[in-house]
């Protein structure tokens, strides 16, 4: 396939009638199954979480393997990743009584990055965060885990109070604070962490892929048409440019939309942990 | 009455596009706005406090989450419109 697709650089391909607009069919693998088929079929998404999943506990194992006070080598790597969630999130957030999460946390930031870097990373190009399955299984895991930690640490009715009915505000306003509580803390906080991860990783690689396909179909038209077409095929050099500009900016979004559910998370577990008075 | 049916149906047909892109700019505008304040608040505060960044950043990127989230139903809606 590769050499096919290598061939056809020689020989441009015809350009299309209209321009291919890209649309969300471009993130449904399910009908090219890698192994299986049906329910059980393996597609790129899972592959490339399976060997994310792989990727981060070799890391991690090698890392951990030969611990020196003068770290070298993976370890280094590691220990910088771990200090910077505990440093910037953890303690920044939660204080020294939220280290216990640490792990946690660490876990969570470092495969939301790499899942979302495998839109940029060569041959994978599909951020597996780009799928709704993925978030919404983070958020949903998220929101299990602090409503726990709220119900261990409080009591589950003085947890609940704490959320619908806080202290400090007058009874009369209940009727309207109680239901809005209700609704943010349980229902719109893992809304907006699973569609905010995924919004973003869709839109970021829409883009990509709408810049990749506008420089094929403007080459194209540099290269077969005639007069007035080549003209409009010039402009391939800023569709190009573009693309790379927006590549650059898609690391910086793995890179903080990571940052921004780990923190999230971080504010949420801390806020179940005590009760504001 | 069939010439009023197939307008109607006209419309629907050009009117669910118009309103797809609509939905999703009139929900950014607030966000927007927001976060601009919202950011340029914090490079104040950053530039007049630098020790106090680090917190500054961490409360500022608390808050864009909660303004984006209005963004991000807009978002939402852009795919629930038929």
């Amino acid at each position: 396939m590769i050499i096919g697709s290598l061939a056809s650089i020689d020989t441009p391909p015809a350009p299309p009638h209209g321009f291919p607009a890209p649309d969300t069919s471009i993130f449904d693998y399910t009908k090219s199954c890698l192994v299986g088929g049906g329910p059980f079929c393996l597609t790129k998404i899972s592959l490339l979480m399976i060997l994310s999943a792989v990727i981060i506990v070799a890391l991690f194992v090698i890392g951990a393997r030969k611990r020196q006070v003068v770290p070298r080598g993976s370890q280094n790597l590691v220990e910088a990743f771990v200090d910077m969630v505990r440093g910037s999130i953890v303690l920044e957030v939660m204080g020294p009584a939220g280290l216990p999460f640490l792990p946690f946390l660490t876990a969570l930031f470092i495969f939301i990055w790499l899942n979302n870097s495998w839109g940029i990373i060569p041959f994978a190009q599909i951020p597996t965060t780009s799928r709704m399955a993925v978030p919404a299984f983070l958020s949903a895991l998220v929101w299990v885990v602090f409503n726990v930690v709220g119900i261990v640490k409080q009591g589950g009715w003085h947890y609940l109070k704490g959320i619908l009915f806080p202290s400090g505000v007058p009874w009369y306003i209940y009727p309207l604070v109680t239901p809005i509580e209700l609704v943010s803390t349980f229902l719109v906080r893992p809304l907006t962490l699973a569609v905010r991860l995924a919004a973003n990783m869709i839109a970021g690689h829409l883009i990509l892929t709408i810049f990749a396909v506008g420089t094929w179909y403007l080459a194209s038209h540099f290269a077969l048409a005639s007069g007035f077409g080549k003209a409009v095929g010039v402009f391939a050099i800023p569709a190009f440019a573009l693309e790379v500009a927006m590549t650059a900016f898609e690391v910086l979004v793995a890179f903080l939309q990571a940052y921004i559910f780990t923190i999230l998370t971080a504010v949420y577990i801390s806020g179940a942990m005590s009760s504001e008075h | 009455m069939a010439n009023l049916a197939l307008l109607a149906q006209e419309a629907v047909n050009v009117g669910v596009p118009i309103g797809k892109g609509l939905v999703y700019g009139l929900a950014a505008i607030g966000p927007g706005i927001g976060i601009g304040f919202l950011a340029g608040k914090a490079v104040e505060a950053m530039a007049r406090q630098p020790e106090a960044a680090g917190m500054v950043r961490t409360t500022m990127f608390i808050g864009i989450a909660f303004a984006e989230a209005l963004a991000l139903f807009g978002f939402v809606l852009f795919f629930i419109v038929k």
